[in-house]
């Protein structure tokens, strides 16, 4: 029991032993830590329109379990909620839903555009006048995996990369633009 | 009644109708001027008794408009389909169903709103799903837009 270098491997920074030999102190910067936090508790938005939807909910359920990578807490409000997974079809009476429901949920906000329909429309593009041509239209896309449907596989390897994609994002530390000295 | 006995009735109460005999259903030509009064008949006459309504469409026949109505008697459970054909193709209009079957509401919106085929006397007669500023009517044969192909030729 207790901290060990060992069940520490996966924290962003490093870790010292104090002169018992013992894990005791760390050291990282907020945003390695912020990003560490957020990317290991993605909280998704109960959010599916089609076919899309059923193999998302395949995902997370027992066989391919996503709470595996911190995804096990599905909000049914945006509120609570910080990554919404578009899975399936937007036609256009649902974008003005799906943009409100992204604008209600509060920053920082990701998103995975999952399957053919949201990547650009799909097998929907040509002769459809109700799909909206990729959910990208609409709102800033994070991540898009392709498929008609993705294989949940598919669906946790981008989940996967939006994590990496987080971890190396910079939350804290913004580079504002410095007065010019005249 | 049979689809024989139907026939017979049918051709003896409206001569100036066409009628056919289709794989399903029996099938009524109307013309546009006298359509209302046929369907009222159809309705009403208890002999025949159409007292539902349970398919409304329209067809794009590029030369024309084809409004289809499928009635049945829950009654007698016989079925009919009656058609009437809109020559008028920039304002094609015709007269609503709708005093006459309710369910007709719903239909003459759908295909107010896809076939931009005017019903008269409808009581809330608006663009259903696409929205009031929608340019053209997507079901129509010269329906056009970015996402449409046509052949190179």
């Amino acid at each position: 029991m207790g901290v060990t270098e060992d069940n520490l491997k996966d924290f962003p920074g490093e870790v010292f032993s104090d002169d018992t030999g013992k894990a005791n102190f760390m050291v990282t910067s907020i945003d390695k830590l912020a990003n560490w936090a957020r990317s290991n508790s993605l909280w998704p938005l109960t959010f599916g329109t089609s076919c899309c939807a059923i193999e998302m909910m395949s995902t997370a359920s027992a066989k391919y379990d996503w709470s595996r990578f911190g995804f096990e807490v599905a909000r049914a409000t945006p509120r609570q909620a910080d990554l919404i997974i578009v899975a399936g079809t937007i036609c256009k009476k649902m974008a003005p839903v799906l943009k409100r429901l992204y604008d209600q949920m509060p920053n920082p906000k990701y998103v995975i555009a999952m399957g053919a329909c949201a990547v650009s429309g799909g097998p929907f593009y040509y002769y459809s006048y109700t799909v909206v041509k990729g959910v990208d239209t609409i709102i800033p896309v994070d991540v898009y995996i392709p498929g008609c449907p993705p294989r949940p596989e598919a669906l946790l390897e981008g989940m996967i990369a939006l994590q990496t994609k987080i971890k190396k994002s910079r939350a804290y530390v913004v580079d504002s633009p410095k007065k010019e000295e005249k | 009644m049979s689809k024989e006995e139907l026939k017979a009735y049918l051709e003896l109460t409206f001569p100036t109708c066409k009628f056919e005999n289709s794989i399903d259903f029996p099938l009524l030509i109307v013309e546009k001027e006298s359509f209302f009064a046929i369907a009222k008949q159809l309705k009403e006459e208890p002999a025949t008794n159409f007292d539902f309504l349970f398919c409304q469409t329209a067809v794009d026949y590029i030369s024309h408009f084809e409004v289809v109505y499928h009635l049945t008697s829950t009654q007698y459970r016989h079925d009919l389909v009656v058609k009437v054909m809109l020559e008028d193709r920039e304002n094609p209009v015709t007269e609503s169903v709708y005093p006459l079957w309710k369910a007709a509401e719903l239909y003459e919106n759908e295909i107010f709103d896809l076939f931009g085929i005017t019903f008269l006397n409808h009581p809330n007669l608006r663009r259903i799903m696409l929205g009031k500023d929608w340019p053209g009517y997507p079901l129509r044969k010269d329906y056009s837009d970015d996402f449409i192909l046509t052949p190179q030729s």
